[in-house]
């Protein structure tokens, strides 16, 4: 039987990144055991692409201008899949509450959230990706359009963590979610659109920076608006 | 140990904690009991640093809240009714967890020496989906006994036990108390608290309407002390 000892030092700050470690290590450990959520999010994006492949029926030249648009409201659909279960898993258990009780600044149980849900979502779209070049006869690989994925998804996820934590406790979390994120992350929905619309269809660095650039602002700006702010939304 | 004073807590325009005074010696088991309604878990919570005081002071090992929120936590345990634990994850991978996320030293050691101490040790590598409630259970005081708190807050964990499991619990939480841990337990099943606790306070409308020691009551009088006070 254990004696009871004096707790260990408080040093805050010291095990911040090692929590933001834990946090992501215990989300992908549980998924790649169960795959719930990786199973849900990408029935619901194949299901998504083969909607928009039979309702458009596009020519050539029509599914290279659309293909830009229907990538990201794929993304965007399947990737509220997975934020509202990523949250759900916490609240449904009263994990969340295990989590809010450790010593640790909150802003690293959301950046661990962040890392776990943006690799759930990476994942979904390296899988997306060559269905749909397949399905719509379009070559997506691409260095510049990768690189707007990967920062399209990164500011969707930012936004999203914050908005699935506050909505997660709601009564209403499956239809609030979308509601709040929509509007929200529409400046990142429109900036990697365009970019990546820019990067398939050829144009010049010069005209496709702007929108890159309008993506990693509002990537900044997102990341740090929840990092000020997750301490309040977790707040009773 | 635990020292609150005057603490309110409101919801909107809802009061439910009324200027609330509480106080709780080192090593002291508590049983905090009252009616559905009384504010027992929004007292629990707010101990627990989980909540806000809408008002009041409220200190725990000589630390304040909000303010030194991290030294609270670092010496706070807490089981509820609900595990606290990941379904998809082992026995030793949740407290693996846990155990990351306080920052524990030799945690090997400190996880083989707690599944033992609740009687897991031979599932450590199940999945915690395939255990029993009861399972669940220790497990969950596994987790909150893992950094070594000085005070545990027990939030109905007797909560959906059937009566082996209710047993095999109590030998748990004498053995979490026997350690010199400070315990707040609330709960429906007065027999139960009976056998445990040092001290019963009963929560009701918001406030600390009564209190006695073990001692001072007698063995089997519970029952009609805590009618008494609730008729009041």
């Amino acid at each position: 039987m254990s004696q009871l000892l004096p707790p260990s030092p408080d040093r805050p700050g010291e095990n911040y990144f090692g929590a933001v470690a834990a946090v992501a290590w215990k989300d992908l450990t549980a998924e790649l055991r169960s795959r719930e959520l990786l199973s849900a999010m990408l029935i619901f994006a194949m299901l998504v692409i083969l909607v928009f492949n039979f309702a458009l029926e596009l020519d050539k030249k029509s599914r290279e201008t659309v293909t830009a648009g229907v990538l990201w409201v794929t993304f965007a659909f399947a990737g509220t899949l997975g934020l509202n279960r990523s949250m759900s898993v916490e609240k449904d258990r009263g994990c969340l509450d295990g989590l809010l009780l450790a010593p640790v600044d909150r802003s690293a149980i959301y950046f661990g959230k962040v890392i776990s849900n943006l690799a759930f979502m990476l994942i979904v779209e390296v899988i997306v990706l060559p269905i749909y070049s397949v399905l719509y006869s379009v070559n997506l690989f691409n260095p510049g359009l990768l690189s707007v994925i990967l920062l399209g998804s990164l500011g969707y996820v930012a936004v999203g963590t914050l908005l699935a934590t506050m909505a997660v406790q709601t009564r209403t979390r499956d239809v609030l979610l979308p509601i709040l994120l929509f509007p929200v992350v529409i400046p990142v929905l429109v900036s990697a659109v365009q970019a990546s619309k820019g990067f398939l269809a050829g144009l010049e660095m010069s005209e496709i920076m702007p929108w890159l650039n309008l993506l990693i602002v509002y990537d900044v700006i997102f990341i740090a608006a929840a990092f000020m702010t997750f301490d309040y939304v977790v707040e009773e | 140990m635990i020292l609150v004073k005057k603490l309110i807590k409101r919801f909107g325009l809802k009061t439910v904690l009324r200027g609330l005074d509480f106080r709780v010696e080192p090593g002291e088991f508590v049983a905090l009991l009252g009616p559905n309604g009384a504010g027992k878990t929004t007292f629990l919570r707010i101990l627990a640093s989980l909540s806000r005081p809408s008002l009041g002071q409220v200190t725990i090992a000589g630390f304040a809240l909000p303010a030194q929120v991290a030294a609270v936590r670092r010496r706070l345990g807490v089981v509820s009714h609900q595990p606290l634990l990941y379904d998809d994850l082992t026995a030793e991978e949740n407290l693996r967890f846990y155990g990351r996320m306080y920052n524990l030293p030799n945690l090997d050691e400190r996880i083989i020496e707690v599944l033992e101490m609740v009687g897991l040790m031979a599932r450590r590598h199940d999945l915690l989906r395939t255990f029993s409630r009861g399972m669940q259970q220790r497990l969950a005081i596994g987790r909150a006994v893992l950094h070594n708190p000085q005070v545990m807050l027990f939030d109905e964990p007797y909560t959906g036990l059937d009566q082996d499991a209710s047993e095999m619990l109590d030998s748990v939480l004498r053995n979490v108390a026997a350690q010199g841990r400070t315990v707040v337990m609330t709960s429906h099943d007065l027999a139960r608290a009976e056998g445990l606790a040092s001290r019963f306070d009963i929560l009701s409308r918001g406030v600390i309407a009564a209190s006695a020691s073990q001692v001072s009551l007698g063995q089997g009088n519970l029952l009609d002390f805590y009618k008494g006070v609730l008729s009041a």
